[in-house]
């Protein structure tokens, strides 16, 4: 067995950004492990661009975004195990893997899992029908076609109006293909505003609403689909269902973060996130492991995920240098329109800023956040729009924390 | 003329109004200056940054990403795309590589390293 002080499991956004940061803050025995040949995660294959606005103050492509990142991890000598699957962690940080050289086990002073997502795959869809060639997750699509070169189809419906799907409905116009439709179940789009409008506004691809797919049709290959309006319950309405003629269905229904590892190791989940319950470092309930990115939580946008990478990369530093501490923590609580609250502790007695992140249940006009304690408000914020697609952020200042003693909730009403 | 339109320029995506009766036009809805521009560029000349990706003939499955270094004018979204289809690279290219010159005013650039 090898020791090294911070083991990052995966090599994406949120790898690379919490080991460059773990080192910057004295931690320098750092080691990768990632399961690609190349650092950068799914950003190899995002080659549109938008990316690093927020965080880098320039608009890069994803694997442009990727590489400032692998760069930083490079310049600082992090060892990086690729080519390398991580197979478990147990609880006293013990990650065991396996690559061309055999089995490695490397006993690590802290973990910081950042293992990413994966898509929801046509399995748990229970869309009925045939089994045809032709029915890809948007984002198998998206590297068959950005990093292999592959023509996925030519005429093409995609059922799920998240940004892959968008994303992927422009590259396939532009590659020539004919996308026929988006189809999305809810009665909103669970994607951005403005991706509706340059991926699908742009290239004339109408978006259908409360719609989905409820046949796929063909024997070798999709020779079409049936695709109906919903009601409120998402049952499919008879009257309203429709054929349309295509050779590809492309799945943009939703992420799941890819967790097998944390709960194999028994670190506390959430039933709403499908990521670790953390603190503000993003520390899981099992001290010295810590949890960042799309494993924690499904992020819009990769600059969130570099920054909540950045706080786990410190955490992690931190608690191996024996300097992050140990403090009593409070609740964070969802309450009226608010699906969930991230971080889901958070401790008292750190006199630090802590930025909450959530997600509303539904569409909203203007809005009024409020995060209380009891009766204390610590924090309020007005946003003109609110939507399950876009995550929301919210800073409570250190001093507002100073004396309180009852959970944090965040909720919102709508203001005029 | 009274534009509503959405704001690309970052994941904001601000509702901006246009007012394209006067001269300049006035834009509200933005939250920073680009939301300004992009208004005033939306109902004038729209333009938009092309990404794509280009066969890389010296090996084999593989492609690399490029993209406009400039936005270029919407309407000739497609005829980029056919000049980025009709051209190869060879690799070694790495990051900011120009590939191909004036098309539609601007360069394609490489945006992955093969090496």
């Amino acid at each position: 067995m090898t020791e090294h002080d911070i083991v990052v499991i995966g090599g994406g956004p949120a790898g690379m950004a919490a080991a460059v940061a773990a080192f910057d803050n004295g931690v320098t025995d750092v080691v990768i492990l990632d399961r690609d040949e190349h650092l950068g995660g799914i950003l190899n294959q995002c080659i549109h661009n938008g990316f690093g606005l927020h965080k880098l103050g320039r608009e890069l492509t994803g694997p442009e975004y990727a590489a400032v990142y692998a760069e930083k991890v490079a310049e600082r000598g992090i060892r990086v195990y690729d080519k390398t699957m991580v197979t478990a962690v147990s609880k006293d940080r013990i990650v065991t893997a396996q690559n061309k050289d055999g089995m490695l086990e490397i006993k690590a002073k802290a973990v910081i899992l950042a293992m990413g997502c994966r898509e929801r795959p046509r399995g748990a869809l229970s869309i009925p029908g045939a089994r045809p060639a032709g029915v890809y997750s948007a984002g198998t699509a998206q590297k068959l076609v950005n990093c292999m070169g592959y023509a996925v189809g030519k005429k093409v419906v995609i059922l799920g109006s998240g940004d892959i799907g968008l994303i992927m409905a422009r590259r396939m116009s532009l590659q020539g293909a004919k996308v026929e439709a988006v189809c999305e179940i809810m009665p909103y789009s669970g994607g951005l505003t403005r991706n509706i409008v340059q991926c699908l506004e742009d290239f004339g691809i109408p978006l259908y609403l409360s719609t989905t797919v409820a046949e796929i049709h063909g024997k070798k290959r999709v020779e079409g689909v049936t695709i109906a309006q919903v009601d409120e319950n998402r049952r499919v309405i008879e009257s309203t269902k429709r054929y349309i003629p295509c050779d590809t269905l492309l799945l943009s229904c939703g992420l799941i973060p890819e967790n097998e590892l944390t709960s194999s190791a028994g670190i506390a989940m959430s039933g709403i996130t499908s990521g670790a319950l953390v603190d503000e470092y993003r520390q899981t309930e099992t001290a010295g492991i810590f949890a960042c990115g799309n494993v924690l939580q499904v992020h819009d946008l990769v600059d969130y995920v570099s920054d909540e990478a950045e706080l786990a990369g410190i955490g992690a530093a931190r608690f191996v240098k024996g300097t992050l501490g140990t403090f009593e923590t409070i609740e964070t609580k969802p309450e009226n329109g608010v699906r969930y609250v991230l971080p889901q502790r958070v401790s008292l007695g750190r006199n630090e800023d802590v930025s909450l992140f959530l997600r509303v249940v539904k569409p909203f006009g203007k809005v009024r956040f409020t995060v209380k304690s009891g009766d204390t408000v610590l924090a309020n914020a007005v946003r003109l729009k609110a939507a399950p697609g876009e995550m929301e952020k919210l800073t409570v200042r250190a001093e507002k924390m100073q004396n309180i003693t009852e959970p944090i909730t965040v909720c919102l009403e709508e203001v005029q | 003329m009274k534009r509503e339109l959405t704001c690309i320029i970052c994941p904001r995506g601000c509702t901006l109004s246009v007012d394209t009766d006067v001269t300049p036009a006035v834009v509200t809805g933005n939250s920073c200056p680009k939301g300004e521009t992009y208004g005033i560029e939306e109902c004038t000349h729209p333009v938009r940054t092309v990404t794509a990706i280009m066969r890389v003939a010296n090996r084999e499955d593989t492609m690399v990403s490029v993209k406009t270094a400039a936005p270029i004018p919407k309407e000739h979204i497609f005829d980029c795309m056919a000049e980025i289809n009709r051209t190869t690279v060879d690799a070694p290219v790495k990051i900011g590589q120009k590939v191909l010159t004036n098309v539609f005013g601007t360069d394609i650039i490489v945006t992955k390293k093969i090496l």
